[in-house]
């Protein structure tokens, strides 16, 4: 019968078409309702972009999973930001050079390895050499024979497989010397990339990939890349931080809103990215259970100092005139809802007065005065051609907002409604692309993540000459040499004096335009206590209640 | 019919082919992806060098495509970034989405059609006005306004749903986005069929039908509807690539880590493994889901015949 062919013929295609969507449906039940699971936080998370390896992790999102997972030899305080001793019970220098590190004994990877002097030796070798090819290599830099295995040329082979540098003393005690004086060095030591990793990482790297072992409060229950992390509460962890709730869930969110739609419907306690489009609305929404605070984030212009338009020895007034004529305090309130603050030095607050953080070092050339600033650029020559743009990346963070706005500013105070206006780039990718080789024609927005909270690491990654950061290309001897002695002080004071003093050097040469510090900002649910972030605007997951 | 199936399979190795090339050259033309994985800072040109040794970033671009296809006949499909190999994503990837295709599609079909009889039957009336009105709203309003609103509406407001889909995505949270998804094609396919059947009362054999008195049921499931039903179901048949590939909109809103997803991150970071291997099945489905458009012609219609 043709009748009974053709039905068949349909059931067919319709049973093809169902086997192939229900094949992968059972992989994972009971993802996201997190019912049953009592004491677990449910927060929101973004994919990493890496691997999860120390060294190899240089976002937000990575860095939240290993500071959870990981205690390295300092932490920085989640209050105060200051750097304080973790596993090392000491690390003593005489000379800024040579440090001597002692480990308190007793701690343990997850999988019961003890961590021990190899522990951290192991890792930075690791960490450190080419072949390898870890994104954060770059942190091992001071350390004495980093150039043999990491040589900086392109095309360049490692003649050495470890650091000089780094001594075995006993088990628990190891010695460190540097290339160079840097007497703030112990205190970058909370960074991820100085984290001890245990033999398991280097006898099956795929496995350790899969499923991260550290020697954090938590430990990694189950991972499902680019969806899902169960961390649950490591009961061996012997640190001074034990975690205060049994576990916390981070599922991924391609988008904020609808982690913040989530939120609202009750489906997850933890969000660490409010939206732009909610900020008006979050107080009412949230109340109390929004916490907006600093962070140790800044928002700059960089100029292109390399490009003839930018580099005539007039232009530094231009730069400033050009800074002058920014209404931060209106842009932060209008725009961002106040989630930003008008920045008046270099650094973040986040470091306070003692760590090198003073308001109002950039002065009245950081300052709204429209009369000023028309007069500056004048005097500078004006605007290079009349006309110049500030460029900024498309794809993510809403720039386009802010970057109008303050062409808008700069136009207003030249009474000309086109002589800045913004230039969208596509992708990140590409943006970062144009500016590592030195393709810029006008200033481009610029931000900085502090790594370490040290105003040292506010300074010397952006505007020491040929630095890893130095967008603009920026080289002042003299800054360069103040840099240089503040290294080589003994004090925290001395050092932090003197990088104030290189600070004062980019007021007049203004080789980036200081925007704003930005805030954190975050909202939970009213099922947890004890929210808040440390100064790098990550949640401290390990405080966190669950009622 | 088999000769014809094999003819058109075998059309689909230079499609493939070219399809694989021209998406390849386009992620290439997107820029060298190195710089942005140093985030904020100036990648340090060894550690930029060997990684883009180990890409094959530094081999011209034929040469990258040779690589490239020379892997994908072995089953490498290449890695994310993020270390997980393109396969792994696409085997977590692809069924969600198709899932989300199936409620999409069964939705179109279901509702779409008996929108479309129902209007087609009743030509002026007020119900036929009113869901032309409807439809035409639906068509006009963008899909991540209609996606966010009943995501906000069924979700929040009424709780009934929880607004973003779980990692596993089975069928039940899959509804509302299947929806959201359908929505547009589901407005084209009700016009589709309602002018088809409209056109169709007036045929001949639909009366001749009526006159030999076989129950008003029968004149139109097996009578007026195969007969319209040809260009809806070549409507249906295309929109199924064009779902799977459009789906980025809905997966974002409603948090469903599959196709849209994956395509999304692979082109925020430069990723051409990722993007490259994606396009690649999406064409190959696209392909597939033709043919059987064609094939289905002639179960609907005799008539239609291939050699």
């Amino acid at each position: 019968m043709r009748g009974a062919t053709r039905v068949k013929w349909a059931v067919g295609v319709t049973a093809v078409a169902l086997t192939a969507a229900a094949c992968g449906s059972s992989s994972d039940n009971g993802g996201g309702s997190g019912s049953g699971s009592g004491g677990v936080v449910r927060a929101s998370w973004g994919d990493p972009q890496n691997p999860l390896e120390p060294a190899n992790t240089n976002e937000v999102q990575g860095g939240k999973v290993l500071d959870m997972i990981f205690r390295g030899l300092k932490k920085y305080n989640p209050k105060t930001a200051k750097a304080e001793n973790m596993i090392a019970s000491s690390i003593t220098s005489g000379d800024s050079q040579n440090f001597d590190i002692k480990l308190k004994p007793g701690w343990t990877f997850s999988n019961g390895e003890p961590v021990d002097a190899d522990s951290f030796i192991n890792a930075w070798n690791y960490d450190a050499l080419l072949k390898n090819a870890q994104l954060n290599a770059s942190f091992f830099s001071y350390i004495d024979g980093y150039s043999k295995v990491h040589p900086d040329a392109t095309g360049a082979k490692s003649s050495a497989t470890t650091m000089s540098g780094l001594k075995k003393v006993s088990d628990t005690e190891f010695k460190v010397k540097l290339n160079q004086k840097f007497s703030l060095w112990p205190d970058t030591l909370g960074y991820a990339a100085f984290y001890p990793l245990p033999k398991a990482f280097f006898s099956n790297h795929a496995a350790w990939l899969n499923k991260p072992i550290g020697n954090g409060p938590y430990a990694i229950q189950s991972y499902t890349k680019g969806s899902k992390m169960s961390l649950r509460k490591w009961d061996g962890y012997k640190g001074p931080d034990p975690a205060q709730n049994k576990g916390v869930d981070l599922r991924v969110y391609t988008d904020n809103n609808t982690a913040y739609t989530d939120l609202q419907a009750g489906n997850l306690d933890l969000v660490d990215d409010i939206p732009a489009s909610q900020l008006k609305n979050v107080k009412s929404d949230l109340g109390s259970r929004y916490i907006n605070e600093p962070a140790g984030i800044i928002q700059t212009i960089s100029f292109p100092l390399y490009n003839k338009r930018w580099s005539s020895a007039q232009s530094a007034k231009v730069r400033q005139g050009l800074s002058m004529a920014i209404n931060r305090k209106q842009i932060t309130e209008q725009i961002f809802q106040k989630t930003r603050t008008p920045a008046t030095d270099w650094t973040s607050p986040v470091l306070g007065d003692a760590g090198g953080y003073k308001a109002g070092l950039c002065g009245a050339e950081c300052t709204y005065d429209p009369a000023k600033a028309k007069k500056l650029i004048q005097e500078g020559g004006g605007i290079p051609g009349g006309k110049m743009t500030i460029g900024y990346n498309a794809d993510t963070g809403s720039h386009k907002e802010w970057v109008d706005a303050v062409c808008n500013s700069i136009n207003n105070v030249l009474g000309n409604n086109t002589a800045c206006v913004g230039a969208p780039t596509g992708t990140f990718a590409d943006f970062r692309n144009k500016i590592t080789s030195k393709q810029m024609d006008n200033p481009f927005r610029s931000g900085w993540q502090m790594d370490y909270p040290l105003i040292q690491d506010f300074l010397q990654p952006l505007y020491y000459t040929d630095a890893s950061s130095n967008d603009s290309h920026y080289s002042n001897p003299q800054f360069d040499k103040l840099v240089n002695e503040a290294n080589a002080e003994t004090s925290t004071p001395a050092a932090v004096a003197k990088f104030q003093d290189a600070e004062k050097l980019l007021v007049t040469d203004m080789p980036a335009i200081p925007l704003w510090y930005q805030n954190g900002s975050a909202g939970y649910s009213d099922r947890i206590t004890d929210v808040a972030l440390n100064p790098f605007s990550v949640p401290v997951y390990n405080e966190i209640k669950v009622k | 019919m088999g000769r014809y199936v094999i003819r058109r399979l075998l059309q689909m190795i230079p499609v493939f082919i070219g399809s694989t090339f021209l998406i390849f050259f386009m992620v290439y033309a997107l820029g060298d992806p190195v710089a942005a994985l140093f985030g904020d800072r100036a990648p340090d040109p060894a550690t930029a060098a060997q990684i883009r040794h180990d890409l094959h970033l530094d081999d011209p671009l034929w040469k990258q495509y040779l690589i490239y296809m020379k892997n994908i006949f072995t089953g490498d499909f290449g890695t994310a970034f993020n270390g997980q190999k393109v396969t792994d994503l696409m085997g977590s990837a692809f069924p969600v989405t198709i899932r989300l295709t199936v409620v999409a599609i069964i939705f179109e079909i279901i509702i779409g059609i008996i929108l479309g009889v129902i209007t087609g039957m009743k030509r002026g009336k007020p119900v036929d006005t009113g869901v032309l009105l409807l439809t035409l709203v639906v068509i006009s309003v963008p899909t991540f306004v209609t996606g966010y609103v009943l995501q906000y509406v069924f979700g929040v407001q009424l709780g009934w749903v929880s607004p973003s889909v779980s990692p596993a995505a089975p069928f039940n949270e899959l509804i509302l986005p299947g929806l959201v998804l359908a929505l547009v094609s589901l407005a084209y396919v009700t016009r589709l069929t309602r002018t088809s059947i409209a056109e169709n009362t007036r045929a001949d054999y639909v009366r001749t039908a009526v006159a030999k008195g076989l129950p008003r049921r029968r004149v139109i499931v097996r009578h007026l509807l195969r007969n319209s039903l040809i260009p809806v179901v070549t409507f249906i048949g295309t929109d199924i690539g064009a779902l799977m590939g459009g789906a980025i909109v809905t997966e974002r809103i409603f948090n469903i880590h599959g196709v849209g997803y994956q395509l999304y991150q692979g082109i925020l970071r430069n990723n051409s493994p990722t993007v490259v291997g994606f396009v690649t099945i999406l064409v190959l489905v696209f392909l597939i889901a033709n043919l059987l458009v064609d094939l289905l012609y002639a179960v609907l219609d005799p008539r239609i015949r291939y050699a």
